[in-house]
Protein backbone atom coordinates (compact mmCIF):
# COMPACT_ATOMS: atom_id res chain seq x y z
CA UNK A 1 0.00 0.00 0.00
CA UNK A 2 1.22 3.46 -0.91
CA UNK A 3 2.06 6.11 1.69
CA UNK A 4 -0.40 8.96 2.17
CA UNK A 5 0.59 11.74 -0.23
CA UNK A 6 -1.08 14.55 -2.20
CA UNK A 7 1.35 15.71 -4.90
CA UNK A 8 1.68 19.48 -5.26
CA UNK A 9 1.53 19.42 -9.08
CA UNK A 10 -2.00 17.93 -9.17
CA UNK A 11 -5.41 19.57 -8.92
CA UNK A 12 -8.06 17.99 -6.70
CA UNK A 13 -11.81 17.55 -6.78
CA UNK A 14 -13.64 17.40 -3.44
CA UNK A 15 -15.03 13.95 -4.35
CA UNK A 16 -11.44 12.68 -3.96
CA UNK A 17 -10.32 12.70 -7.58
CA UNK A 18 -7.19 14.23 -9.02
CA UNK A 19 -6.27 15.77 -12.39
CA UNK A 20 -2.81 16.21 -13.87
CA UNK A 21 -3.34 19.05 -16.36
CA UNK A 22 -0.99 19.46 -19.34
CA UNK A 23 -2.35 22.22 -21.58
CA UNK A 24 -5.63 21.01 -23.08
CA UNK A 25 -5.13 17.44 -21.91
CA UNK A 26 -5.40 15.92 -18.50
CA UNK A 27 -5.00 12.59 -16.71
CA UNK A 28 -7.51 11.63 -14.00
CA UNK A 29 -7.35 9.27 -11.06
CA UNK A 30 -8.51 8.85 -7.47
CA UNK A 31 -6.64 10.19 -4.46
CA UNK A 32 -4.78 8.28 -1.78
CA UNK A 33 -7.64 9.08 0.60
CA UNK A 34 -10.22 7.60 -1.79
CA UNK A 35 -8.40 4.32 -2.31
CA UNK A 36 -7.69 3.99 1.41
CA UNK A 37 -11.33 4.58 2.33
CA UNK A 38 -12.44 2.01 -0.24
CA UNK A 39 -9.92 -0.71 0.56
CA UNK A 40 -8.35 -3.03 -1.96
CA UNK A 41 -9.85 -2.42 -5.39
CA UNK A 42 -10.97 -5.75 -6.86
CA UNK A 43 -12.93 -4.56 -9.89
CA UNK A 44 -12.64 -1.67 -12.31
CA UNK A 45 -14.06 -1.47 -15.80
CA UNK A 46 -12.56 1.31 -17.91
CA UNK A 47 -15.05 3.59 -19.68
CA UNK A 48 -15.08 3.80 -23.51
CA UNK A 49 -12.52 5.85 -25.35
CA UNK A 50 -14.42 8.70 -27.03
CA UNK A 51 -16.99 8.99 -24.25
CA UNK A 52 -17.75 12.47 -22.96
CA UNK A 53 -17.10 13.28 -19.33
CA UNK A 54 -18.66 16.20 -17.48
CA UNK A 55 -17.19 18.03 -14.53
CA UNK A 56 -18.70 16.84 -11.22
CA UNK A 57 -20.43 13.84 -12.87
CA UNK A 58 -19.47 10.18 -12.32
CA UNK A 59 -17.76 8.51 -15.28
CA UNK A 60 -16.66 5.17 -13.80
CA UNK A 61 -16.88 2.98 -10.73
CA UNK A 62 -14.23 1.37 -8.58
CA UNK A 63 -15.22 -1.54 -6.39
CA UNK A 64 -13.70 -3.16 -3.36
CA UNK A 65 -15.01 -6.34 -1.78
CA UNK A 66 -17.24 -4.27 0.46
CA UNK A 67 -18.38 -1.33 -1.62
CA UNK A 68 -18.83 0.46 -4.92
CA UNK A 69 -17.56 3.99 -5.28
CA UNK A 70 -18.37 6.40 -8.10
CA UNK A 71 -15.44 8.15 -9.72
CA UNK A 72 -16.23 11.80 -10.45
CA UNK A 73 -14.81 13.74 -13.34
CA UNK A 74 -12.87 16.75 -12.08
CA UNK A 75 -13.14 18.45 -15.51
CA UNK A 76 -15.17 18.18 -18.73
CA UNK A 77 -13.98 16.73 -22.02
CA UNK A 78 -13.64 13.59 -24.09
CA UNK A 79 -11.79 10.42 -23.09
CA UNK A 80 -8.78 9.83 -25.35
CA UNK A 81 -7.19 6.90 -23.53
CA UNK A 82 -8.05 4.49 -20.73
CA UNK A 83 -5.75 2.47 -18.47
CA UNK A 84 -6.46 -1.03 -19.80
CA UNK A 85 -4.03 -2.70 -17.41
CA UNK A 86 -6.37 -1.99 -14.50
CA UNK A 87 -8.89 -4.57 -15.74
CA UNK A 88 -6.43 -7.32 -14.87
CA UNK A 89 -4.74 -5.67 -11.91
CA UNK A 90 -7.13 -3.15 -10.35
CA UNK A 91 -5.10 -3.23 -7.12
CA UNK A 92 -2.61 -0.96 -8.96
CA UNK A 93 -5.03 1.84 -8.00
CA UNK A 94 -4.11 1.18 -4.36
CA UNK A 95 -0.43 0.62 -4.97
CA UNK A 96 0.25 3.69 -7.11
CA UNK A 97 -2.80 5.99 -7.16
CA UNK A 98 -0.99 8.92 -8.86
CA UNK A 99 1.20 6.87 -11.23
CA UNK A 100 0.41 3.47 -12.74
CA UNK A 101 -3.05 3.63 -11.14
CA UNK A 102 -4.24 6.48 -13.41
CA UNK A 103 -7.73 5.92 -14.84
CA UNK A 104 -8.28 7.98 -18.01
CA UNK A 105 -6.73 10.66 -20.21
CA UNK A 106 -9.08 13.41 -21.37
CA UNK A 107 -9.05 16.15 -24.01
CA UNK A 108 -10.48 19.07 -22.08
CA UNK A 109 -13.41 21.01 -23.54
CA UNK A 110 -13.03 23.93 -21.14
CA UNK A 111 -9.59 24.13 -19.53
CA UNK A 112 -10.68 27.17 -17.50
CA UNK A 113 -12.78 24.82 -15.32
CA UNK A 114 -9.50 23.97 -13.61
CA UNK A 115 -9.75 27.25 -11.70
CA UNK A 116 -12.54 25.67 -9.64
CA UNK A 117 -10.40 22.74 -8.45
CA UNK A 118 -8.43 22.60 -5.22
CA UNK A 119 -4.68 22.70 -4.91
CA UNK A 120 -2.95 20.14 -2.70
CA UNK A 121 -3.00 22.37 0.39
CA UNK A 122 -6.72 23.11 0.05
CA UNK A 123 -7.50 19.42 -0.51
CA UNK A 124 -5.50 18.41 2.56
CA UNK A 125 -7.44 21.03 4.52
CA UNK A 126 -10.71 19.56 3.26
CA UNK A 127 -9.63 16.13 4.47
CA UNK A 128 -8.59 17.35 7.90
CA UNK A 129 -11.85 19.26 8.37
CA UNK A 130 -13.93 16.23 7.34
CA UNK B 1 -31.95 11.33 12.91
CA UNK B 2 -30.17 11.27 16.25
CA UNK B 3 -27.36 8.77 16.36
CA UNK B 4 -27.50 6.58 19.43
CA UNK B 5 -24.15 5.95 21.07
CA UNK B 6 -22.54 2.85 19.58
CA UNK B 7 -21.68 0.01 21.92
CA UNK B 8 -18.11 -1.20 22.11
CA UNK B 9 -16.82 -4.67 22.86
CA UNK B 10 -14.08 -5.24 25.48
CA UNK B 11 -11.65 -5.50 22.55
CA UNK B 12 -12.34 -2.02 21.14
CA UNK B 13 -8.99 -0.57 22.25
CA UNK B 14 -7.16 -3.64 20.95
CA UNK B 15 -8.80 -3.20 17.53
CA UNK B 16 -8.01 0.52 17.40
CA UNK B 17 -4.39 -0.14 18.40
CA UNK B 18 -4.11 -2.78 15.65
CA UNK B 19 -5.16 -0.17 13.07
CA UNK B 20 -8.62 -1.59 12.43
CA UNK B 21 -11.17 0.32 10.38
CA UNK B 22 -14.13 0.53 12.77
CA UNK B 23 -17.67 0.87 11.45
CA UNK B 24 -21.18 0.93 12.92
CA UNK B 25 -22.80 -2.52 12.75
CA UNK B 26 -26.14 -3.38 14.39
CA UNK B 27 -25.59 -0.70 17.03
CA UNK B 28 -21.99 -1.67 17.72
CA UNK B 29 -18.69 -0.14 16.66
CA UNK B 30 -16.95 -3.13 15.07
CA UNK B 31 -13.75 -3.78 13.08
CA UNK B 32 -14.52 -4.24 9.39
CA UNK B 33 -10.88 -4.97 8.52
CA UNK B 34 -7.32 -4.59 9.78
CA UNK B 35 -4.80 -5.19 6.97
CA UNK B 36 -7.39 -5.77 4.26
CA UNK B 37 -10.40 -7.96 3.61
CA UNK B 38 -8.64 -10.20 1.10
CA UNK B 39 -5.61 -10.88 3.31
CA UNK B 40 -7.85 -11.71 6.27
CA UNK B 41 -10.05 -13.92 4.11
CA UNK B 42 -7.04 -15.85 2.83
CA UNK B 43 -5.63 -16.17 6.36
CA UNK B 44 -8.82 -17.94 7.44
CA UNK B 45 -8.87 -20.22 4.38
CA UNK B 46 -5.19 -21.18 4.68
CA UNK B 47 -4.23 -20.70 8.34
CA UNK B 48 -6.06 -19.21 11.29
CA UNK B 49 -8.06 -16.04 11.77
CA UNK B 50 -9.66 -14.65 14.93
CA UNK B 51 -12.82 -12.54 14.87
CA UNK B 52 -14.27 -10.47 17.68
CA UNK B 53 -17.97 -11.35 17.55
CA UNK B 54 -18.82 -10.03 21.00
CA UNK B 55 -21.67 -8.04 19.49
CA UNK B 56 -23.62 -11.30 19.24
CA UNK B 57 -26.06 -11.83 22.08
CA UNK B 58 -26.70 -14.75 24.38
CA UNK B 59 -29.91 -15.90 26.03
CA UNK B 60 -29.82 -18.36 28.91
CA UNK B 61 -32.80 -20.70 29.27
CA UNK B 62 -32.93 -22.82 32.41
CA UNK B 63 -35.32 -24.75 34.60
CA UNK B 64 -37.24 -28.03 34.56
CA UNK B 65 -39.10 -27.12 31.35
CA UNK B 66 -36.26 -25.37 29.55
CA UNK B 67 -36.24 -28.10 26.92
CA UNK B 68 -40.00 -27.90 26.40
CA UNK B 69 -39.88 -24.13 26.03
CA UNK B 70 -37.09 -24.26 23.44
CA UNK B 71 -38.87 -27.07 21.61
CA UNK B 72 -41.85 -24.72 21.27
CA UNK B 73 -39.70 -21.78 20.10
CA UNK B 74 -36.98 -23.30 17.96
CA UNK B 75 -37.48 -25.03 14.61
CA UNK B 76 -35.10 -27.93 15.20
CA UNK B 77 -35.76 -30.97 17.42
CA UNK B 78 -34.33 -29.72 20.70
CA UNK B 79 -34.79 -33.16 22.34
CA UNK B 80 -32.00 -34.38 20.03
CA UNK B 81 -29.61 -31.86 21.60
CA UNK B 82 -27.53 -33.61 24.25
CA UNK B 83 -25.58 -32.01 27.08
CA UNK B 84 -22.39 -30.68 25.49
CA UNK B 85 -24.02 -30.45 22.07
CA UNK B 86 -24.71 -27.58 19.67
CA UNK B 87 -27.68 -27.16 17.34
CA UNK B 88 -28.69 -24.68 14.63
CA UNK B 89 -32.30 -23.57 14.27
CA UNK B 90 -34.51 -20.70 13.26
CA UNK B 91 -37.00 -18.77 15.36
CA UNK B 92 -40.31 -18.28 13.55
CA UNK B 93 -43.49 -16.30 13.86
CA UNK B 94 -46.77 -18.25 13.67
CA UNK B 95 -46.91 -17.48 9.91
CA UNK B 96 -43.42 -18.96 9.45
CA UNK B 97 -41.65 -15.61 9.03
CA UNK B 98 -38.08 -15.87 10.32
CA UNK B 99 -37.32 -13.82 13.44
CA UNK B 100 -33.71 -14.99 13.77
CA UNK B 101 -31.33 -17.86 13.17
CA UNK B 102 -29.62 -19.22 16.24
CA UNK B 103 -27.10 -21.64 17.65
CA UNK B 104 -28.11 -23.26 20.93
CA UNK B 105 -25.70 -25.05 23.27
CA UNK B 106 -26.95 -27.43 25.94
CA UNK B 107 -24.82 -26.70 28.98
CA UNK B 108 -26.65 -29.03 31.40
CA UNK B 109 -29.83 -31.12 31.56
CA UNK B 110 -31.86 -28.04 32.39
CA UNK B 111 -29.71 -25.23 31.00
CA UNK B 112 -29.19 -23.92 27.47
CA UNK B 113 -27.33 -20.96 26.00
CA UNK B 114 -28.63 -19.56 22.70
CA UNK B 115 -26.54 -17.18 20.58
CA UNK B 116 -28.50 -14.40 18.85
CA UNK B 117 -27.75 -11.96 16.07
CA UNK B 118 -26.86 -8.54 17.47
CA UNK B 119 -29.62 -6.72 15.60
CA UNK B 120 -32.26 -9.19 16.86
CA UNK B 121 -31.13 -9.79 20.41
CA UNK B 122 -33.65 -7.58 22.23
CA UNK B 123 -36.55 -8.84 20.12
CA UNK B 124 -35.50 -12.48 20.58
CA UNK B 125 -35.20 -11.98 24.32
CA UNK B 126 -38.69 -10.47 24.54
CA UNK B 127 -40.06 -13.34 22.41
CA UNK B 128 -38.41 -15.96 24.62
CA UNK B 129 -39.62 -14.26 27.80
CA UNK B 130 -43.17 -13.77 26.53
CA UNK B 131 -43.50 -17.48 25.81
CA UNK B 132 -41.67 -18.59 28.96
CA UNK B 133 -44.69 -17.66 31.13
CA UNK B 134 -46.39 -20.88 30.01
CA UNK B 135 -43.43 -23.01 31.10
CA UNK B 136 -41.53 -23.75 34.29
CA UNK B 137 -38.43 -22.16 32.81
CA UNK B 138 -36.42 -19.02 33.29
CA UNK B 139 -35.11 -16.89 30.43
CA UNK B 140 -32.31 -14.44 31.19
CA UNK B 141 -30.28 -12.01 29.11
CA UNK B 142 -26.69 -13.24 29.10
CA UNK B 143 -25.30 -10.71 26.61
CA UNK B 144 -23.28 -8.89 29.25
CA UNK B 145 -21.85 -12.16 30.60
CA UNK B 146 -19.74 -12.98 27.56
CA UNK B 147 -17.28 -11.74 25.03
CA UNK B 148 -17.20 -14.01 21.97
CA UNK B 149 -14.24 -14.82 19.75
CA UNK B 150 -14.43 -16.96 16.62
CA UNK B 151 -11.17 -18.74 15.77
CA UNK B 152 -11.47 -20.19 12.28
CA UNK B 153 -9.31 -21.89 9.67
CA UNK B 154 -7.47 -25.15 9.02
CA UNK B 155 -4.95 -24.24 11.74
CA UNK B 156 -7.51 -22.83 14.18
CA UNK B 157 -7.70 -25.84 16.46
CA UNK B 158 -3.94 -26.09 16.67
CA UNK B 159 -3.72 -22.40 17.51
CA UNK B 160 -6.32 -22.58 20.28
CA UNK B 161 -4.83 -25.81 21.61
CA UNK B 162 -1.64 -23.89 22.37
CA UNK B 163 -3.47 -22.22 25.27
CA UNK B 164 -6.24 -24.72 26.03
CA UNK B 165 -6.63 -27.58 28.39
CA UNK B 166 -8.14 -30.09 28.32
CA UNK B 167 -8.54 -30.68 24.61
CA UNK B 168 -11.09 -28.91 22.45
CA UNK B 169 -14.58 -30.27 21.84
CA UNK B 170 -15.28 -31.73 18.38
CA UNK B 171 -17.44 -30.04 15.74
CA UNK B 172 -21.00 -29.25 16.94
CA UNK B 173 -20.01 -29.86 20.56
CA UNK B 174 -19.17 -27.55 23.43
CA UNK B 175 -17.09 -27.83 26.60
CA UNK B 176 -15.62 -25.67 29.33
CA UNK B 177 -11.92 -25.35 28.60
CA UNK B 178 -9.10 -23.60 30.43
CA UNK B 179 -7.61 -20.77 28.34
CA UNK B 180 -4.70 -19.58 30.43
CA UNK B 181 -6.01 -17.30 33.16
CA UNK B 182 -9.66 -18.05 32.59
CA UNK B 183 -12.07 -20.83 31.70
CA UNK B 184 -14.07 -20.37 28.50
CA UNK B 185 -16.99 -22.08 26.88
CA UNK B 186 -15.50 -23.47 23.67
CA UNK B 187 -17.85 -24.52 20.88
CA UNK B 188 -17.00 -26.38 17.68
CA UNK B 189 -18.97 -24.00 15.51
CA UNK B 190 -18.34 -21.12 13.13
CA UNK B 191 -19.51 -19.04 10.20
CA UNK B 192 -16.74 -19.51 7.64
CA UNK B 193 -17.04 -23.10 6.41
CA UNK B 194 -13.63 -23.84 7.92
CA UNK B 195 -12.87 -25.95 10.94
CA UNK B 196 -12.47 -23.99 14.15
CA UNK B 197 -14.11 -22.97 17.38
CA UNK B 198 -16.06 -20.14 18.92
CA UNK B 199 -15.03 -19.10 22.41
CA UNK B 200 -17.25 -17.45 25.01
CA UNK B 201 -15.40 -15.90 27.94
CA UNK B 202 -16.17 -13.36 30.62
CA UNK B 203 -15.72 -9.86 29.14
CA UNK B 204 -12.88 -8.98 31.52
CA UNK B 205 -10.76 -11.82 30.11
CA UNK B 206 -11.33 -11.05 26.42
CA UNK B 207 -8.22 -8.89 25.94
CA UNK B 208 -6.01 -11.55 27.52
CA UNK B 209 -7.43 -14.40 25.43
CA UNK B 210 -7.34 -12.29 22.25
CA UNK B 211 -3.68 -11.45 22.89
CA UNK B 212 -2.79 -15.09 23.51
CA UNK B 213 -4.46 -16.14 20.27
CA UNK B 214 -2.60 -13.46 18.30
CA UNK B 215 0.67 -14.52 19.97
CA UNK B 216 -0.10 -18.13 19.00
CA UNK B 217 -0.34 -17.08 15.35
CA UNK B 218 -3.97 -16.11 14.72
CA UNK B 219 -4.55 -13.27 12.23
CA UNK B 220 -7.09 -10.63 13.38
CA UNK B 221 -9.98 -10.67 10.91
CA UNK B 222 -12.89 -8.26 10.62
CA UNK B 223 -16.51 -8.29 9.59
CA UNK B 224 -15.57 -7.72 5.94
CA UNK B 225 -13.81 -11.07 5.72
CA UNK B 226 -16.50 -12.68 7.85
CA UNK B 227 -19.02 -11.70 5.18
CA UNK B 228 -17.01 -12.89 2.16
CA UNK B 229 -16.15 -16.16 3.92
CA UNK B 230 -19.75 -16.96 4.84
CA UNK B 231 -21.05 -16.05 1.39
CA UNK B 232 -18.55 -18.35 -0.37
CA UNK B 233 -20.03 -21.26 1.63
CA UNK B 234 -23.62 -19.92 1.34
CA UNK B 235 -24.33 -19.36 5.01
CA UNK B 236 -27.29 -17.04 5.49
CA UNK B 237 -26.99 -13.53 6.90
CA UNK B 238 -30.08 -12.42 8.79
CA UNK B 239 -31.42 -9.17 7.37
CA UNK B 240 -30.00 -9.96 3.93
CA UNK B 241 -30.89 -13.52 3.03
CA UNK B 242 -33.84 -13.93 5.37
CA UNK B 243 -36.14 -11.80 7.46
CA UNK B 244 -39.70 -11.83 8.80
CA UNK B 245 -41.14 -11.81 5.27
CA UNK B 246 -39.40 -15.10 4.36
CA UNK B 247 -40.01 -18.56 5.71
CA UNK B 248 -37.29 -21.20 6.17
CA UNK B 249 -38.57 -23.31 3.29
CA UNK B 250 -38.00 -20.60 0.68
CA UNK B 251 -34.76 -19.64 2.46
CA UNK B 252 -33.43 -23.18 1.97
CA UNK B 253 -33.39 -23.84 5.71
CA UNK B 254 -36.01 -26.60 5.72
CA UNK B 255 -33.30 -29.01 6.90
CA UNK B 256 -33.30 -27.43 10.37
CA UNK B 257 -37.10 -27.39 10.68
CA UNK B 258 -38.79 -30.39 12.28
CA UNK B 259 -42.51 -29.61 11.99
CA UNK B 260 -43.48 -32.70 14.00
CA UNK B 261 -42.10 -30.97 17.12
CA UNK B 262 -44.98 -28.44 16.95
CA UNK B 263 -42.84 -25.31 17.22
CA UNK B 264 -44.38 -21.89 16.62
CA UNK B 265 -44.70 -21.60 12.83
CA UNK B 266 -44.63 -25.34 12.18
CA UNK B 267 -48.11 -25.45 10.63
CA UNK B 268 -47.26 -22.69 8.17
CA UNK B 269 -44.00 -24.42 7.32
CA UNK B 270 -45.66 -27.79 6.78
CA UNK B 271 -47.95 -26.10 4.25
CA UNK B 272 -45.05 -24.30 2.57
CA UNK B 273 -43.09 -27.53 2.37
CA UNK B 274 -46.05 -29.41 0.89
CA UNK B 275 -47.17 -26.71 -1.55
CA UNK B 276 -43.80 -25.24 -2.47
CA UNK B 277 -43.04 -21.53 -2.46
CA UNK B 278 -43.19 -18.95 -5.25
CA UNK B 279 -39.58 -17.98 -4.74
CA UNK B 280 -36.48 -19.69 -3.43
CA UNK B 281 -33.08 -18.53 -2.29
CA UNK B 282 -30.30 -19.76 -4.56
CA UNK B 283 -26.57 -19.07 -4.86
CA UNK B 284 -25.11 -17.84 -8.14
CA UNK B 285 -21.83 -16.83 -9.74
CA UNK B 286 -21.21 -14.20 -12.37
CA UNK B 287 -19.77 -15.96 -15.40
CA UNK B 288 -18.18 -12.72 -16.66
CA UNK B 289 -17.01 -9.47 -15.12
CA UNK B 290 -18.77 -7.53 -12.39
CA UNK B 291 -19.71 -7.68 -8.72
CA UNK B 292 -23.34 -8.24 -7.73
CA UNK B 293 -24.66 -6.28 -4.77
CA UNK B 294 -27.64 -6.56 -2.42
CA UNK B 295 -30.77 -5.21 -4.13
CA UNK B 296 -29.66 -5.83 -7.72
CA UNK B 297 -32.55 -7.21 -9.83
CA UNK B 298 -32.28 -10.76 -11.18
CA UNK B 299 -33.37 -10.99 -14.83
CA UNK B 300 -34.55 -13.97 -16.81
CA UNK B 301 -35.33 -13.44 -20.50
CA UNK B 302 -35.28 -9.70 -19.86
CA UNK B 303 -37.92 -9.79 -17.12
CA UNK B 304 -37.26 -9.27 -13.42
CA UNK B 305 -37.42 -12.68 -11.76
CA UNK B 306 -35.89 -11.97 -8.38
CA UNK B 307 -33.57 -9.85 -6.25
CA UNK B 308 -30.01 -10.28 -4.99
CA UNK B 309 -29.87 -10.49 -1.19
CA UNK B 310 -26.08 -10.79 -0.76
CA UNK B 311 -23.33 -10.15 -3.27
CA UNK B 312 -19.60 -9.67 -3.26
CA UNK B 313 -16.34 -10.45 -4.98
CA UNK B 314 -15.13 -13.90 -3.92
CA UNK B 315 -11.45 -13.75 -2.98
CA UNK B 316 -11.06 -17.53 -3.46
CA UNK B 317 -13.04 -17.90 -6.70
CA UNK B 318 -11.97 -14.46 -7.98
CA UNK B 319 -15.40 -13.76 -9.41
CA UNK B 320 -18.64 -12.10 -8.44
CA UNK B 321 -20.85 -14.30 -6.28
CA UNK B 322 -24.12 -13.92 -4.45
CA UNK B 323 -27.45 -15.26 -3.31
CA UNK B 324 -30.85 -14.20 -4.59
CA UNK B 325 -34.49 -14.93 -4.08
CA UNK B 326 -35.87 -15.82 -7.47
CA UNK B 327 -38.77 -17.59 -9.14
CA UNK B 328 -38.72 -21.17 -7.85
CA UNK B 329 -38.54 -22.70 -11.37
CA UNK B 330 -35.29 -20.78 -11.99
CA UNK B 331 -33.65 -21.75 -8.69
CA UNK B 332 -31.98 -24.87 -10.09
CA UNK B 333 -28.21 -25.26 -10.52
CA UNK B 334 -27.15 -24.58 -14.09
CA UNK B 335 -29.89 -22.06 -14.86
CA UNK B 336 -28.51 -19.06 -16.74
CA UNK B 337 -29.72 -15.70 -15.44
CA UNK B 338 -28.65 -12.09 -15.64
CA UNK B 339 -27.97 -9.70 -12.77
CA UNK B 340 -28.78 -6.04 -13.37
CA UNK B 341 -25.77 -4.39 -11.72
CA UNK B 342 -26.61 -0.68 -11.72
CA UNK B 343 -28.05 -0.78 -15.22
CA UNK B 344 -25.59 -3.22 -16.74
CA UNK B 345 -26.69 -6.79 -17.40
CA UNK B 346 -24.14 -9.27 -16.03
CA UNK B 347 -24.26 -12.93 -17.05
CA UNK B 348 -24.72 -15.32 -14.13
CA UNK B 349 -25.50 -18.95 -13.42
CA UNK B 350 -27.28 -20.62 -10.52
CA UNK B 351 -24.96 -22.98 -8.66
CA UNK B 352 -25.36 -25.54 -5.91
CA UNK B 353 -24.18 -24.92 -2.35
CA UNK B 354 -21.49 -24.27 -1.36
CA UNK B 355 -20.03 -21.97 -4.02
CA UNK B 356 -16.58 -22.67 -2.56
CA UNK B 357 -15.88 -25.97 -0.80
CA UNK B 358 -13.04 -25.76 1.75
CA UNK B 359 -12.79 -29.55 1.77
CA UNK B 360 -11.88 -29.59 -1.94
CA UNK B 361 -9.26 -26.88 -1.74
Amino acid sequence: MAEETYPEELKYHPEHDWARIEGEEATFGITWYAQDALGEVVFYEPPEVGAAVTKDQPYAEVESVKAVSDVYSPLSGEITAVNETLSDSPETINEDPYGDGWLVKVKLSDPSEADQLLDAAAYRELLSSG
Amino acid sequence: MATAALRRTPLYEAHAAAGAKLVPFAGWEMPVSYEGVRQEHVAVRTGCGVFDVSHMGEIRTSGPQAESLLQRLLSNDVTKLEVGGAQYSVLCRPDGGILDDLFSYRLADDEYLTVTNAANHERDLEWFQAHAVDFDAEVTDALADYAMLAVQGPEARGTVSALASPELPPRMHTATVGLGVVDGLVCGTGYTGEDGVEILVEPGAAVDVWGRLIDAGATPAGLGARDTLRLEVCFHLYGNDMDETRNPIEAGLGWCCKEETDFIGSEALAAARADGTDERLAPFVLTGPGIPRQGNPVLSEGEQAGTVTSGTHSPCLEQGIGMAYLRADLAEPGTEIEIDVRGRGRAARIESKPLYDPKES
